[in-house]
């Protein structure tokens, strides 16, 4: 193994260590990043690379290390951003065609938060258009390759629509990167490409210049490769923002200060609706193995009951495309990205609309225009938004009695690229664990688990109470701590 | 009084909302920090926010919440401690965000009133439905290119108000006296400049006509962006006489929204039903709902200054004045703050006379409104001073004043230059009238043969000799114990 294959290996945690004891370089930490990037292009994780960027400033971080002013735990280190994020003067594309050429004069506050924090931003990785997708298939930059591959060798799905981000880390191409999460984005993949993926509370990080897709539900996250370095890096992305109305006006806590306390004492529920009809057996004997490695290091294991979870999905995707249909009007031609010149205005609007958004994006533009509708708006989302207030009220109650819940976090492995194309229920049925927390605004962590029967990874699923990370890392440091999980693709 | 119009099959009631959009006076946009000063270059006062860049959240501005709830209590409405910001979806190429921020389901302002002066001394109540904020869309320029539309996002995201009524105005004079009184508020609360020109305030006229003695509401027609008090109330008037003609010919109307051609005096459909917006209304998932304490409503009630029926009862309580007279002096903030300056320490009702009769008129006729004039409220003060003191006659007054406008000298100068001082040496005038008496004995005879007013041709006579300067008082003192 060569030494820049070993630096890529690392994680954050250890990687930090490395740089303070002087081990290797941010920049030589970083070109070893860049290299690696460059080598793996054919997955297709990236839409923008940016190694000047990277390595400009990877040689700061060093010169403030080199004076003792090194600004903690993330200072030099390589990470990708989710092309969901603004960046200053760096090419910004929400996996769409309608926003070409787009150079942002503003960086998003996560992306600004990170960088103050010393971490060296590599790129900008793929990532379904405008974040509607479980796939990355919708990308009008392709779809992003799975580094990890079944027996029959087809290329897969990295899930998404943090998908780039999820190929990225898991192809060692970075130490972490991030992603957002509106119904499971960053948690689905996760559980696909065998990472942590943790979607905090929202209100916990910022939404100000990241591209919007369901305001109610985004949330901004990272992808790492082992919890440790979830809470590190969440701590480098989270903190209020008076520019965001719905970001939470509360002290950060330390993410990492309850990873070595164990669960000994700790109440986890079981969610009973979470057993769903012809679900697979072995993400069944997954979930059964995280109880009992739970119970096996002290946790009390209660079964509790969500009684609404079964509308979770169907509330998501009127509330979800609702918000969307909204947000994705500014997308109009007029003042920056695609323009295709029509006779009218309304003509104009049509061709850029038209050309500009892919399938899928259309598809929940279309949903979300209709259920706001005159006629429709009460039947629909009003009955949505209620629904949601029952789902979070499931979880309230079911608080009340336990610390964190245990789910699968995806009702499979993942599957080829190509596959549930034609089937948009099918492939929305992907979020059907993650998409109640998310309704609920819950912090929630994929933890990679076991394999299936093809050597492909698994992820559970830990959903902790509004702000409560901290108990969230604690537990799933324990499901971490048992499982064992070090096969890599 | 009642308005009325006679169609052929009878008389015609009219029944008349009013939507007033008004500007809220603020430094910085409702949900931005960009300037919102009136007659700056194109797309200079953008931020990020109103240009609706990816990414980018409205955070709202606290005082320009301040200044509706001000709006509210001056409109003695309920203030809504609860209030929603919700999306009102539409695609224009001047409305950035695809949508605009606009308060619906719950304003934050609820039910008020407002109490119209009528000119016979009585007064109205009208009706106000509801208050809301919402954000101005920037400004589409068809005129800048033959084939191009140029855009100007200055406007993008400003703050206005919506003020709806109650269906409670039956004639377009009320209508303009309601919104004249709205105006007054507005400015009273420093809360809306009320200008109509500048495009600061401008409203939606809902017109409907029924037959009289009928309390029916039929179909009204929305008549959109009429930006005067004239304006609003002709299309009134062309609006209602082509409803009745509609019916008279047995039309139907349909719920539309129009437009007024002031050079043609009539309303025209701006766009037909079938292309009506679906503006998908929902609740703005980027702000919180808007929650206000009563400590935070309090606050803003303590700030209030008097509004125009407080001062008017005032004027009316503390002066003695005419209900009239004090509605006309409190209609507008700065001439009720001149009128009491120039009252001060002066006879009052005096003060009003002078500030409706001679001030109004001479304002009028070189076109200035009342904080342009060249007489301050001290000099008329002063003017009104050398009166009340007896220095000068009151018709001699008037020419001080006329020198007064004409070069904006002093009173105390004018009459000091040109020796205006009444005469109240009775010696001088008893020599004058002892002339007088002397010169002109069928007069004397008319007097005292029983025509009292014989007497006022004596008091002109004394004046033409003095030069208007003999104090009347003394003159008519005088001639009465001479003539006896």
């Amino acid at each position: 193994m060569s030494a820049a294959t070993d630096l890529t290996a690392l994680s954050i945690a250890d990687a930090a260590k490395g740089l303070d004891g002087s081990d290797f370089s941010a920049e030589e930490l970083t070109q070893a990043h860049i290299n690696a990037m460059e080598q793996a292009r054919d997955l297709n994780a990236f839409i923008t690379e940016t190694p000047e960027l990277a390595l400009e400033r990877a040689r700061a971080s060093d010169k403030r290390r080199a004076k003792g002013e090194a600004v903690g735990a993330l200072d030099g280190i390589p990470i990708a951003i989710k092309d969901l994020f603004c960046t200053k003067d760096v090419l910004t594309t929400a996996g769409s065609h309608i926003l070409d050429g787009f150079k942002p004069p503003y960086e998003s506050t996560v992306s600004a938060n990170l960088k103050a924090a010393g971490a060296v931003m590599l790129g900008k990785t793929n990532l379904d258009e405008f974040a509607m997708g479980s796939s990355n298939m919708s990308s009008y930059y392709g779809p992003v390759k799975n580094p990890w591959r079944g027996k029959d060798g087809k290329d897969l799905v990295p899930g998404g629509s943090s998908g780039g981000s999820a190929a990225a880390v898991a192809a060692r191409l970075c130490l972490g990167a991030t992603g957002t999460d509106t119904g499971g984005s960053i948690r689905q993949p996760a559980a696909f490409s065998g990472l942590v993926g943790m979607k905090p509370t929202y209100g916990r990080c910022s939404r100000w210049g990241i591209v919007a897709f369901a305001s109610s539900l985004d949330q901004a996250g990272p992808l790492t490769r082992s919890v440790e370095d979830a809470a590190i890096m969440l701590g480098g992305m989270a903190g209020y923002d008076a520019k965001d109305s719905t970001s939470a006006q509360m002290e950060t806590p330390d993410f990492t200060s309850g990873l070595g306390d164990g669960v000994k004492g700790l109440k986890v529920g079981i969610p009973k609706e979470y057993t769903m009809d012809g679900m697979a057996p072995e993400i069944q004997a997954l979930w059964d193995q995280g109880v009992q490695w739970l119970k096996d290091a002290g946790a009390a294991c209660i079964d509790v009951s969500l009684p609404n979870t079964k509308y979770a999905l169907p509330t998501y995707y009127i509330v979800a495309p609702a918000e969307a249909s909204s947000n994705l009007a500014r997308y109009d031609g007029v003042r920056y990205g695609l323009r295709v010149e029509g006779e009218t205005l309304d003509g104009m609007y049509e061709a850029t609309r038209g050309e500009g958004f892919g399938e899928e994006v259309t598809r929940r533009v279309l949903i979300g225009t209709y259920v706001l509708s005159a006629g429709y708006y009460d039947a629909y989302y009003i009955k949505a938004q209620q629904v949601r207030t029952l789902i979070a009220e499931d979880f309230r109650k079911a608080f009340d009695e336990v610390d964190v819940l245990l789910t699968p976090t995806a009702p499979s492995a993942a599957f080829a690229i190509g596959d549930k194309m034609d089937d948009p229920v099918a492939m929305y049925l992907n979020d059907v664990f993650t998409v109640p927390a998310s309704l609920a605004g819950l912090p929630a962590i994929s933890v990679p688990a076991g394999l299936d029967g093809d050597g492909l990874p698994l992820g559970l699923h830990l959903i902790a109470k509004p702000f409560d990370e901290v108990t969230l890392f604690r537990a799933a440091s324990a499901l971490e701590s048992a499982a064992k999980f070090e096969a890599a693709p | 009084m009642t308005y009325l119009i006679s169609g052929e099959s009878g008389d015609w009631e009219v029944v008349i909302g009013l939507e007033i959009h008004a500007q809220i006076i603020s430094q910085s946009k409702l949900f931005s920090g960009s300037a919102t000063g009136f007659g700056a270059g194109p797309n200079t006062q953008v931020s990020l926010v109103d240009a609706a860049m990816p990414g980018m959240l409205p955070v709202v501005n606290g005082y320009c919440v301040a200044q509706a709830v001000k709006t509210g209590l001056g409109l003695k409405a309920q203030i809504n401690k609860h209030s929603v910001f919700e999306r009102k979806n539409y695609f224009y190429a001047d409305l950035p965000q695809g949508y605009q921020i606009s308060q619906y389901a719950e304003p934050i302002v609820g039910e008020g009133t407002v109490v119209l002066d009528m000119p016979d001394g009585g007064t109205r109540s009208i009706g106000i439905e509801r208050l809301h904020m919402e954000q101005d869309a920037g400004k589409s320029m068809h005129d800048q290119d033959p084939k191009r539309t140029f855009i100007d996002l200055n406007r993008s995201g400003v703050a206005l108000m919506e003020i709806v009524s109650k269906p409670d105005l039956r004639s377009p004079e009320e209508a303009g006296l309601y919104l004249r009184k709205v105006r007054s508020i507005l400015r009273y609360l420093g809360t809306c400049d009320g200008n109509m020109e500048e495009g600061s305030m401008r409203a939606d006229v809902n017109v409907s006509v029924r037959p009289f003695g009928s309390d029916e509401l039929r179909t009204r027609t929305e008549t959109k962006n009429v930006n005067s008090v004239r304006f609003v109330m002709q299309a009134i008037e062309a609006e209602a006489r082509r409803q009745v003609e509609a019916y008279d010919d047995g039309e139907e109307i349909v719920q539309e929204t129009r437009l007024f051609d002031a050079d043609k005096n009539q309303t025209r459909p701006m766009r037909a039903k079938e292309f009506a917006h679906d503006y998908r209304y929902f609740p703005d998932p980027d702000l919180l709902p808007l929650v206000l304490s009563d400590a935070e409503i309090d606050a803003i009630a303590q700030e209030l200054p008097e509004l125009p029926d407080d001062r008017k009862d005032r004027f009316i309580a503390d002066f003695s004045l005419s209900a009239y007279d004090a509605g006309v002096l409190v209609a507008e903030r700065e001439t009720a703050e001149y009128f009491e300056k120039a009252a001060l320490g002066h006879d009052a009702k005096l003060a009003a006379n002078w500030v409706t009769g001679n001030l109004f008129g001479a304002l009028n006729k070189a076109g200035l409104g009342i904080s342009e004039s060249p007489v301050t409220a001290e000099a008329l003060g002063a003017l009104l001073g050398l009166i009340g003191n007896d220095t000068i006659s009151g018709r001699i007054a008037k020419d001080v004043f006329d020198e007064m406008v004409e070069t904006g000298k002093g009173a105390a100068e004018i009459v000091a230059d040109k020796g205006l001082e009444q005469i109240t040496d009775t010696g001088e005038i008893e020599a004058e009238i002892d002339k007088i008496i002397a010169a002109n004995p069928d007069q004397v005879n008319d007097f005292q043969g029983g025509n009292e007013k014989a007497i006022g041709w004596f008091v002109g006579q004394v004046m033409k000799v003095t030069g208007g300067k003999a104090n009347p008082k003394v003159v008519n003192e005088l001639l009465r114990k001479k003539l006896g």
